[in-house]
């Protein structure tokens, strides 16, 4: 599904802080199965991340996604990629604040120009499956943590995506909410989706839903 | 005559105009020099993203120029009660000798970035950017083409002077009157109408079959032209006729006047729109074989090409429906 | 197109969402912005207006008027001028006029005295323009004594009040009988203050006024045309150099719009990576931001716009008037009649919405181009 081909990223390049966080990955990453990148914080999971979710271009190396070369595409293509086949849930959630529960789900597919109505149930359709029907028109400061976490993970299906990516989606969660959060991952996967997530919660790697574990020190994979 | 407000308005906006290109152009000799897809250091992406700056730079130096040029007009027409002998906009631009061709380069200026937004959003559309430089060696043509407009206007709205006697739409366009202007609205409604029908059918007949079957780009493009000056030709020698409903009123800027209830937008909105897409259709052409741009560029050109014959086919329909609607009857039946 | 249009409709959904969620912060630019719409279209609107109650007056004034020069000062037309003249092809009509100033004590104010060429005005009557009834009180039938500068006291009786309509120029007038004028003014017999002529070709009025130079050398034609000329250049010249003074205005607006664009808030910059994290393009923050600067520029111009209308058409522009008017003692108060220009407009959206488009141009270039991976990197 997706293939890392020596994959390094530099941030301050050519400036004397200049660091590499990533420093030659070699890794694929299968389809339909729940991958987790663990590591210690500055170990380079979360720039691994966001290479393999598009969100950024490796400085060298190549990315392959389903067979298509994607590492050399300007953003404006990588953005098209991103948005019909990545969905994001962030540690902070990232919500916009003001707006409702619903407008948020909705953002993603703006511009797609898909028609409003459209676009409405389905992102109606999502709160319902994920129990937030009665909250949709809350504004998203107003939710509790666990619910402005299902409104993200709504928020990053309304477009469809093949794969998900979270990262540390338990880091502001209890227990109970960790688990539950699994359970819906568990969930998603079973209809097909991939699900690509760092963390460094025991109850996330240790889990039977997670099909492997990738570890990483210092922008390098150290064992599977 | 500078503190006209008009005319303040029209030079900072052409002023304005060209400062920001100006500003703008070291970084797209920066994107010439340096533009590397391949590479994924940081400052390739910030070259891209620069790129997005000057495609929003240059729809707005084009959406001004557009503006501007209906302002341009306007203020022309308004200030003849101001010149001896000037009863509308072509008085004022007789005053001096810089007039018409800041009006024409105004003009040109407009077309130009409207190619050039043409060929910069068929290049956005293929992953590797195919035209990158080539787009912005023709950014860096753009900025000495608005700075010779600003120029023009400069000179022609400084040396417009009060006490010039210049001379009218009446004598510019009669049939006695020597000079290309004159000897275009000396043509007989007959050949100019043959001239303008055929041109119109000519461009609008290429733009379709362009939109059909992708041939006949260059052709479409040069058609288009033609069109362009075709229809103000028709303008001068037929349509100004029947919408004045006077044998002698040849004048291609009355009809923008209230007067005559602003008909001649009409005319010239949708002109100008098919004769830009036209022109675009021809600056897409060059670049139809670039690998990355098969898909790609037929479909815009394609669709520029339509945008182009329905646009021809409505000048051809308003300034028929001015002619039938008219009292005027110049053509025996 | 469709796919188009529904995007531009939900990006303008979440523009007009996200101006409403910083209201405060866009309140105080949409003020400053609707000020500066305020103030140049009050401007505008009024010198527009003024043109045109000038148009209208000048309508009804002769084509040609012949003055005659005495050591290049304007004298009294001596008898027989009117003879001299005789006939000239394409003039209609010739008549000498009766006209002239009288300064009242009693208000501090120049009059103008005239005696119109039909017998209008029976004597010992007076027909008075609005001004003059107004300051001092006057109404149909009530008697009004001036002392002449020969300082005899002459009375009047009031027959009529001149109409409202173009008051600019007949609010200072005073109508009386020839014989009353130059009894007052001690004028001599036969003579008259200068010619009017009226030609119907606007095209043959150089060619009378040539000919009228020619017949009587003495003295000066004034064509209609170019009092109209003159007077819009003033009209324009002033209205020019008013936005030259408040290009300052201008300016300093275009760098609050700069500021305020490229100033943007923590909560706003986090909001833009999220976008463009969750699939939003570079291009699209862009097109987004251009239809907030587009709504904001709407809203301001036509609150500004309005507010300048109400002010100048309702209230008269007290807050222009004495820079742009310019008028003599006697103010006249004249009510202005509403037009709006469409040159006015677009010009006036070059002196605003321009400046302010294009200051905010860059800043929001900067801001769209927000890296995407920054909202996975709080």
């Amino acid at each position: 599904m997706i293939e890392l081909k020596s994959i390094r990223k530099a941030f301050n390049q050519g400036r004397p802080n200049e660091f590499w966080a990533l420093n030659g990955i070699d890794l694929t990453i299968e389809a339909k199965k729940v991958t987790a990148f663990r590591g210690p914080s500055g170990s380079g999971k979360t720039t691994l991340l966001t290479i393999v979710g598009c969100l950024a271009r490796p400085t060298s190396g190549r990315v392959r996604l389903a067979e298509d070369d994607i590492s050399g595409l300007p953003e404006r293509f990588l953005t098209d990629i991103r948005r019909s086949t990545f969905g994001f849930v962030f540690q902070q959630f990232n919500l916009i604040k003001g707006l409702s529960a619903l407008d948020n789900v909705m953002l993603p597919a703006f511009p797609t120009g898909r028609p409003h109505r459209e676009l409405r149930e389905r992102s109606e359709s999502l709160l319902d499956r994920l129990k937030l029907a009665h909250r949709r028109e809350a504004r998203v400061e107003w939710l509790s943590g666990g619910e402005q976490q299902r409104v993200a993970i709504a928020r990053a299906l309304v477009n469809d995506p093949k794969v998900l990516i979270a990262d540390e989606p338990t880091a502001n969660l209890d227990t109970a909410l960790s688990r539950e959060f699994m359970g819906i991952l568990e969930n998603l996967n079973a209809e097909g989706r991939t699900v690509i997530l760092t963390s460094h919660d025991p109850l996330v790697v240790e889990s039977a839903a997670v099909h492997r574990v990738v570890s990483m020190r210092d922008g390098r994979l150290t064992e599977d | 005559m500078l503190f006209q407000p008009a005319i303040i308005a029209l030079l900072l906006a052409s002023g304005v105009a060209v400062a920001m290109l100006a500003a703008a152009a070291p970084f797209a000799v920066q994107v010439i020099r340096q533009w590397d897809i391949a590479s994924g250091s940081e400052r390739q992406l910030q070259l891209e993203r620069r790129t997005y700056l000057f495609s929003t730079l240059a729809a707005f130096v084009m959406t001004v120029q557009l503006i501007a040029l209906l302002l341009f007009v306007f203020n022309a027409d308004r200030m003849s009660v101001m010149f001896v002998g000037a009863m509308c906009a072509v008085g004022t631009l007789n005053v001096n000798a810089w007039g018409f061709p800041a009006l024409i380069a105004q003009m040109a200026v407009f077309f130009l970035a409207a190619t050039w937004l043409a060929v910069n959003h068929v290049d956005t559309r293929a992953p590797d950017y195919p035209l990158v430089r080539i787009k912005y060696a023709l950014l860096l043509l753009l900025l000495p083409a608005l700075a010779f407009a600003f120029g023009l206007q400069l000179k022609y709205f400084l040396g417009l002077k009060a006490d010039v006697i210049t001379s009218c739409c009446g004598s510019l366009f009669s049939g006695d009157a020597k000079g290309l202007a004159a000897e275009v609205a000396a043509l007989k409604p007959a050949p100019a109408m043959l001239l303008f029908y055929g041109a119109i059918a000519v461009s609008a007949g290429l733009t379709f079959a362009h939109a059909r079957t992708r041939r006949y780009g260059y052709a479409a493009a040069a058609a288009s032209a033609g069109a362009f000056a075709a229809t103000l030709v028709g303008v001068l020698s037929f349509v100004s006729l029947y919408i004045y409903e006077h044998p002698n009123h040849h004048c291609p800027f009355c009809i923008l006047k209230p007067e005559y209830g602003h008909q001649g937008y009409w005319l010239y909105v949708p002109l100008f729109a098919a004769t830009a897409a036209g022109l675009g259709v021809g600056a897409l052409q060059p670049f139809r074989r670039v690998a990355s741009l098969r898909e790609v560029l037929p479909t815009v050109s394609r669709r520029l090409a339509s945008i182009a014959a329905i646009g021809y086919l409505l000048v051809a329909m308003i300034a028929t429906y001015f002619v039938l609607q008219s009292n005027l009857i110049l053509i025996g039946h | 197109m469709n796919a188009w249009i529904e995007k531009q409709r939900h990006l303008i959904d979440f523009t007009l969402a996200s101006l409403a969620r910083r209201r405060t912060k866009n309140l105080g630019l949409l003020l400053v912005y609707a000020l500066l719409v305020f103030v140049l279209a009050s401007v505008a609107l009024y010198t527009h207006a003024l043109r045109q109650e000038a148009a209208r007056v000048l309508e009804r004034s002769p084509e040609v008027i012949l003055q005659r020069m005495v050591a290049g000062r304007h004298d009294l037309i001596p008898p027989g001028y009117l003879e001299r003249i005789g006939r000239i092809r394409g003039v209609q009509q010739i008549e000498g006029r009766l006209w002239g100033y009288y300064y009242d004590p009693v208000v501090k104010a120049n009059y103008t005295f005239m005696a119109p060429a039909a017998e209008q005005v029976k004597a010992g009557t007076l027909v008075v323009g609005p001004a003059v009834a107004r300051s001092r009180g006057l109404a149909p039938g009530n008697t009004i004594s001036f002392r002449a500068y020969s300082g005899k006291l002459f009375a009047f009786t009031v027959a009529g009040v001149l109409p409202h309509a173009s008051e600019l120029v007949s609010a200072d007038l005073v109508l009386m009988s020839e014989a009353d004028f130059r009894a007052f003014f001690e004028y001599p017999a036969g003579h008259h203050t200068d010619i009017a002529l009226s030609v119907a070709n606007p095209l043959e009025v150089r060619t009378v006024a040539a000919k009228l130079a020619a017949a009587l050398p003495d003295s000066r034609p004034i064509l209609r045309e170019e009092v109209l000329r003159t007077y819009a250049s003033i009209f324009d010249w002033r209205e020019g150099l008013m936005l030259a003074l408040l290009s300052a205005a201008i300016f300093a607006f275009a760098i609050l719009a700069w500021e305020k664009a490229s100033g943007l808030s923590a909560e706003e910059k986090r909001e833009i990576g999220i976008l463009k994290a969750i699939g939003w393009e570079t291009g699209d923050v862009i097109k987004m931001k251009l239809w907030e600067g587009g709504l904001i520029s709407l809203t301001a111009f036509l609150l500004g716009f309005v507010a300048a209308y109400v002010q100048v058409f309702r209230f008269g522009a007290p807050l222009f008037e004495p820079v742009l008017k310019g008028w003599a003692v006697l103010y006249p108060r004249f009510e202005l009649v509403p037009a709006i220009d469409g040159l006015q407009v677009a010009t006036l959206f070059f002196f605003t919405v321009f400046p302010y488009m294009a200051a905010v141009l860059v800043p929001i270039w900067r801001a769209a181009i927000t890296d995407p991976d920054s909202a996975m990197r709080s």
